[in-house]
């Protein structure tokens, strides 16, 4: 009985309804994950600062805003707020040897009270749609997603250009092998505060956007953005993969990591629909994340692991 | 074209791990000299081709390149001048990138990375002609990822982009130890015959008495940190393997017999 009335409430046309502004939104959070593709696949380094610089970027761009400056000039100076952030976390990790993932949760620390400071000390800002003159709303979806859609796509011409670059063949040679980089006359440390750099301002860009569609800017959005973002990731590669397989070129891989972005959202917008407890979504989040990770280290271990032997063992006493 | 001025390295300093790797290392190599480098395990060979490379600060001494004083100049800097292979095949190139990437990003040493393309279609066909050069049908195979080679192939890769900028120095540390008997003599024959028609001043450090005989004008035998036989023209081109065997015994017996090495031990 009570299984019938679940499926009886739950409506068709409310979960299609909830799609454009799942994609949205997933585009969005597909932008960040671009950053993270930058620093946990080509520099092969977690960087934590993300969740930090996320809301830095949201709670730049509001603020500016209200104080009467245009929106795109707005996001502008947010993704120079990033860089710094990235620069931050770069400079701790190579001149003062602390280990990257802890150097990244250092800076996202302390830019809890930097964010507050710039909130004028409020954990959350309104940006009313009504009084400013935004990029996007969450009131005008389908504008919303083209506008996102626009500017995650020049990102990834722009990234294509730039990684095919000597600059940045350098700094994916950095993440792949930084002995050699070195030998080849890379400055190994210059190229890892590079690309944190780099990543925490597209970071920000999309914290800055995320802002104004869902307008306004609060001091925990970005908790658990390394995660989404890794997420994003990784059902990109799962996806992009299974769809070009050997064809996958780094446009595909960034592409399919924006797809990835909407994927997620559209699995959150599902869990919802369902009226699963928002607050376990954090939960389900990792467990996949921590599953899809798992898998390149599991399947290698089934070809090499002292387990496989001792069933063989086994198998030769019986 | 190098000069080693008393070069002291000590790993460890202060710790009961303590270990004098150099011990007033005195060596200079003349252009085009092709040095093979024999001595037992920690003798002192690789931290030499590092402390050359400069992979960390030396305590003391001097390395002169080419008549520039070159000690303070982290290793990135010195990489315009210096080419290497390692040991471990997979030390010497990127394996999730291509071929050519790979060797774009050789060409490359000392200069500026800006914003150019990486890759430029007159590099490619350049880059086609001397993987030709190397007979393993890696011309065929530039878009591939370097980590699908064998260790042979890679290898023979690393020494093509330690030599498509002509370096002042050429640095080879056991390149071929970790291949097979065949492929290994196949790599050793390519060095020579790059360091040859480079005319590359080269330092090749071996386990194999033969191979360290048979190639360059030169051999040095390292222990303890320093330089304790060096042989060079007529004399080199006559040594055979038991002379060179004779001469490390005894050596090394001269050496465990001094009261200096009996108190450390």
């Amino acid at each position: 009985m009570a299984v019938s009335a679940y499926f009886a409430s739950l409506s068709l046309l409310k979960l299609i309804k909830n799609v454009p502004g799942g994609i949205a939104q997933g585009l969005i959070w597909g932008l960040m994950a671009l950053g993270v593709l930058i620093t946990f696949r080509l520099l092969d380094v977690a960087d934590l600062t993300v969740d930090g610089s996320f809301t830095l970027g949201a709670a730049v761009t509001v603020m500016l805003i209200i104080a009467g400056w245009p929106a795109w000039l707005a996001l502008v100076i947010a993704v120079i707020a990033g860089i710094l952030a990235g620069l931050c976390t770069g400079l701790l990790h190579v001149k003062l040897g602390i280990p990257v993932i802890l150097a990244g949760i250092l800076t996202q620390f302390s830019l809890y009270s930097i964010n507050l400071r710039i909130m004028g000390m409020a954990a959350n800002k309104a940006l009313s749609v009504d009084k400013f003159n935004l990029l996007l709303s969450s009131r005008f979806i389908p504008s919303a997603i083209l506008t996102s859609l626009i500017i995650t796509l020049a990102l990834v011409i722009i990234f294509y250009w730039y990684f095919g670059t000597e600059q940045g063949s350098a700094l994916r040679a950095t993440g792949a092998n930084p002995a050699m980089s070195s030998a080849l006359g890379i400055d190994v440390g210059a190229m890892k505060v590079l690309g944190l750099s780099l990543s925490n301002g597209v970071v920000a860009l999309s914290g800055g956007l995320m802002s104004q569609y869902q307008g306004f800017a609060d001091i925990n959005m970005g908790r658990g953005a390394i995660v989404i973002g890794l997420a994003a990731v990784i059902i990109g590669e799962v996806l992009g993969k299974a769809i070009l397989g050997r064809h996958l070129n780094f446009f595909g891989s960034m592409s399919f990591v924006v797809i990835g972005g909407i994927v997620y959202y559209l699995v959150v917008v599902l869990v919802l629909w369902l009226k699963l407890n928002s607050n376990d979504l954090k939960l389900i989040t990792a467990v996949i994340v921590a599953l899809f990770l798992a898998v390149p280290y599991l399947r290698e271990q089934r070809k090499t692991s002292f387990k496989r032997l001792r069933v063989k063992e086994d198998s030769r006493h019986a | 074209m190098l000069k080693l001025e008393s070069i002291f390295k000590t790993f460890n300093k202060g710790t009961i791990n303590e270990k004098q790797a150099l011990a007033g290392l005195s060596l200079h190599l003349n252009p085009g000299d092709f040095v093979t480098v024999i001595g037992g395990n920690g003798a002192g060979k690789s931290t030499m081709l590092n402390a050359v490379a400069g992979v960390w600060p030396v305590d003391s001494g001097r390395v002169i390149l080419d008549g520039e004083d070159i000690t303070a100049k982290p290793e990135h800097k010195r990489a315009e001048f210096i080419g290497r292979v390692f040991q471990d095949p997979m030390m010497g190139t990127a394996p999730n990138m291509q071929l050519e990437e790979n060797l774009a990003l050789a060409v490359r040493r000392g200069e500026r990375r800006g914003l150019r393309w990486a890759v430029t279609q007159a590099e490619r066909e350049e880059y086609r002609e001397k993987l030709r050069t190397l007979g393993l049908g890696l011309e065929d195979r530039m878009t591939a990822k370097v980590g699908l080679l064998s260790g042979g192939q890679r290898q023979a890769l690393t020494l093509l982009m330690a030599s498509l900028k002509k370096p002042k120095l050429l640095l080879l540390d056991e390149h071929t130890a970790a291949l097979d008997p065949a492929t290994a003599a196949k790599v050793l024959e390519l060095s020579d015959k790059i360091v040859s028609d480079d005319k590359l001043t080269t330092m090749m450090i071996t386990h194999n008495m033969k191979d360290a005989i048979e190639h360059g004008n030169r051999l040095i035998m390292m222990n303890q940190g320093k330089i304790i036989l060096d042989i060079s023209g007529e004399e080199k081109k006559h040594l055979t393997k038991h002379e060179l065997i004779d001469m490390f015994a005894q050596v090394a017996n001269t050496t465990l017999d001094s009261d200096e090495v009996l108190l450390s031990k």
